[in-house]
């Protein structure tokens, strides 16, 4: 029994645990339709693949190679984002673009490709790779690149691993001074004061990202930006992992908590206000430290909504957004707020375009948020915008397809052997 | 240089276990690492993988024939005279099919050898260069499956029983030197060796790898990991037979 992060529910696979890459090509032959699944930690469907086969690659987690002069690092796609970051960083490389979890593979972040806090800067995931070695379930091997067997490389990155299985990729690293940041936190009381900060910080500031109050209303959050930085000889934190021990009978995260949580990490926040030094790891994974946190929403798991609408329309969008949610009363004080550069990703079905998203969880309660995700795929919708599939599970087949024009020509590329969950819920099969 | 280096060595280099092992013990300070292992290619993605982790440690790969006595001795003797190592990590072996081996026994003659025979004449080969050197740790992948034969594994279990008693033999004759030997005993751990099984349960292989380097520094005698499986052990290798005999593993 297999489930995502969203733990919506578990479901029966065939699971095959792959641990060497020679032995790849062969392994994926038997017994399909199979889905590469990393660490699982995409929130809906799309790593799942129900009563099919399961590649886990996990096991392929060596690194090949790495110049320490330009920064290239080949790897199998099983290895840890955390992994990479952990033996760059003394070096003074690291990962171009990290999501908030350094706990997925690098075939995960290609398949989705995964964005970070400085999107505006660098774009996303897959405008750092430098190859892909694809292998088919009828048994070829395509290597892709930007320039080489292009069409395959942009079917690939943000695929959803439907494209091939994604074996070894080679990963352009950037120059960095060190694990720290120098950061600085900036309460926002509306959403055009939120606008204003992430404009006015796009030149001078690499990383911005903020959490909003999705109960406020009027928008109110905490704006955060951060540039890397030399510091010589400050001790590095240790890290104090926890586990999220159990799952609650019901979501720690409901009615009765959510208000008063949000107003008091507001003003905690606010009281935290300024200018400060941050570990890469606290700045970019504040949730790696607690282990299965999904847990705390209970045993009926938890939706994540994750849009991007364009910045025309952005400010009214999420206003709407953000009165729907507040009217509904559903939501977490998992919530951001983000703007996107002016930049379109590589990939066919990748997620990031120009505008702002939101992402927010919210605990599933059944119809109610069920009811509460169509008035806010009214909106997306109306506002020429997408959900990100690494977090759905449920968005309907319209609203897909218009929010991802170049899906026709995505298909061609499909792996006729690869199926999931989300494929067979979206595109028929 | 390569003299300051600590001198490792691991026979099965490419098991889940001993791949961790290495990536812990080249995480620290630069080592000297000697990775021995039947399929080259495989012992080779896992060298890449640990230069690239460690670009100031060594690490050479040695296509090894697990089963002839004679060539491990050559390759033993070889190896030493590079320097007796400081840590030696047998970590080879495969887990056979119980039935199948019930009913082919060139199956189960070929389970013992690689679990149980070949390990010991490694330990053996490398006992003496240590005892000649009156230093160095000697640490060996045996398994709780080793305590008490059962119905569903005790092909396994006998061949790493012999492991058992033959570590215990050396540990005996090299009480009183520099040289210890650390007896690991995994319960079940989450590799590709047991991938075939439910995985629900099992120890994670980083886990068990960070008590193995933690035993080997320390010279402990005997590690059971995860540590529940001392207690667990304990009892089953007590139970009266009559309630033993009854029990369904």
């Amino acid at each position: 029994m297999v489930s995502s992060w969203g733990r919506l529910g578990q479901w029966e696979h065939e699971v095959r645990p792959l641990a060497e890459r020679a032995q790849v090509a062969r392994q994926l032959q038997a017994g399909l339709p199979g889905l590469a699944h990393g660490m699982g930690r995409s929130y809906g469907d799309v790593c799942l693949n129900p009563d099919g086969v399961l590649w886990r690659t996990t096991g392929l987690d060596r690194f090949i190679s790495f110049d320490q002069q330009s920064g290239v690092l080949r790897c199998e796609a099983g290895v840890l984002l955390r992994d990479i970051q952990r033996m760059a960083i003394p070096r003074g490389w690291m990962l171009p673009v990290t999501p908030g979890t350094q706990l997925v593979t690098v075939g995960g972040a290609i398949a989705n490709d995964v964005h970070g806090k400085n999107h505006h800067v660098v774009g996303s995931f897959g405008d750092h790779v430098r190859r892909i070695e694809l292998l088919r379930t009828d048994g070829s091997r395509i290597e892709c690149a930007p320039d080489e067997n292009a069409g395959w490389f942009a079917a690939t990155v943000g695929g959803l691993g439907l494209t091939g299985f994604i074996c070894t990729a080679e990963v352009q690293l950037r120059r960095v001074a060190g694990p720290w940041l120098a950061t600085e936190t900036l309460p926002y009381t509306s959403l055009d004061e939120f606008f204003e900060l992430a404009d006015a910080s796009e030149a001078e500031w690499e990383h911005t990202v903020s959490w909003i109050d999705c109960l406020s209303g009027s928008g109110r959050g905490i704006f955060m930006r951060g540039n890397h930085c030399a510091i010589e000889g400050r001790a590095e934190p240790a890290s104090r992992a926890r586990t999220m021990p159990f799952v609650p009978p019901v979501s720690l995260v409901n009615k009765l908590s959510l208000a008063p949580f949000n107003t008091a990490y507001f003003q905690l926040q606010k009281s935290r206000a300024g200018q400060g030094v941050a570990h890469y790891e606290s700045f970019f994974y504040p949730l790696d430290n607690l282990h299965q946190w999904n847990r705390m929403y209970g045993p009926k798991g938890f939706y994540q909504y994750q849009s991007v609408v364009p910045r025309a329309v952005g400010r009214a969008a999420v206003q709407a957004m953000l009165e729907a949610i507040s009217d509904s009363g559903e939501g977490s004080f998992l919530a951001v707020l983000k703007t996107f550069g002016e930049r379109e990703a590589l990939g066919m079905l990748s997620f990031p375009q120009p505008g702002v998203t939101l992402a927010l969880d919210f605990p599933n309660r059944g119809e109610r948020t069920l009811r509460l995700f169509e008035r806010l795929d009214a909106i997306v919708g109306q506002a020429g915008g997408r959900i990100y599939m690494a977090k759905d599970a449920r968005m309907p087949r319209a609203l897909f397809e218009a929010g991802y024009p170049r899906l026709a020509e995505f298909l061609q590329y499909r792996d006729p052997g690869i199926s999931s969950a989300m494929s067979r819920r979206l595109m028929g099969n | 240089m390569s003299e300051n280096k600590k001198r490792i060595v691991i026979v099965g280099a490419t098991s889940a276990m001993a791949e961790h092992c290495a990536r812990l013990w080249a995480s620290g300070q630069a080592v000297d690492l000697t990775l021995l292992g039947r399929n080259k290619a495989k012992t080779e993605a896992v060298a890449a993988d640990l230069r690239v982790r460690s670009p100031q440690s060594t690490v050479n790969v040695l296509e090894a024939n697990f089963s002839d006595p004679q060539q491990i001795r050559a390759m033993v003797d070889a190896i030493a005279g590079g320097g007796v190592p400081d840590i030696v990590l047998i970590a080879h072996g495969s887990l056979p099919d119980q039935k199948a081996c019930q009913d082919d026994l060139a199956l189960a003659a070929e389970a013992m050898e690689v679990n149980g025979i070949s390990p010991a004449l490694f330990a053996e080969a490398f006992a003496g260069h240590m005892q000649r050197a009156n230093r160095g740790t000697l640490t060996i992948i045996g398994s709780v499956a080793g305590e008490r034969g059962r119905k569903s594994n005790y092909v396994y279990g006998a061949a790493k029983g012999l492991v058992t008693r033959y570590a215990e033999g050396l540990q005996h004759r090299l009480a009183g030197s520099g040289v210890k030997v650390v007896l690991v005993k995994p319960g079940p751990t989450a590799t590709p060796m047991t991938a075939h099984m439910a995985q629900r349960g099992m120890a994670s292989v980083e886990s068990v790898a960070a008590q193995i380097v933690a035993a080997t520094a320390k010279g402990q005698p005997v590690l059971y990991t995860p540590g529940k499986w001392a207690l667990i052990m304990l009892v089953i290798a007590n139970l009266p037979r009559f309630v033993f005999n009854r029990m369904d593993i």
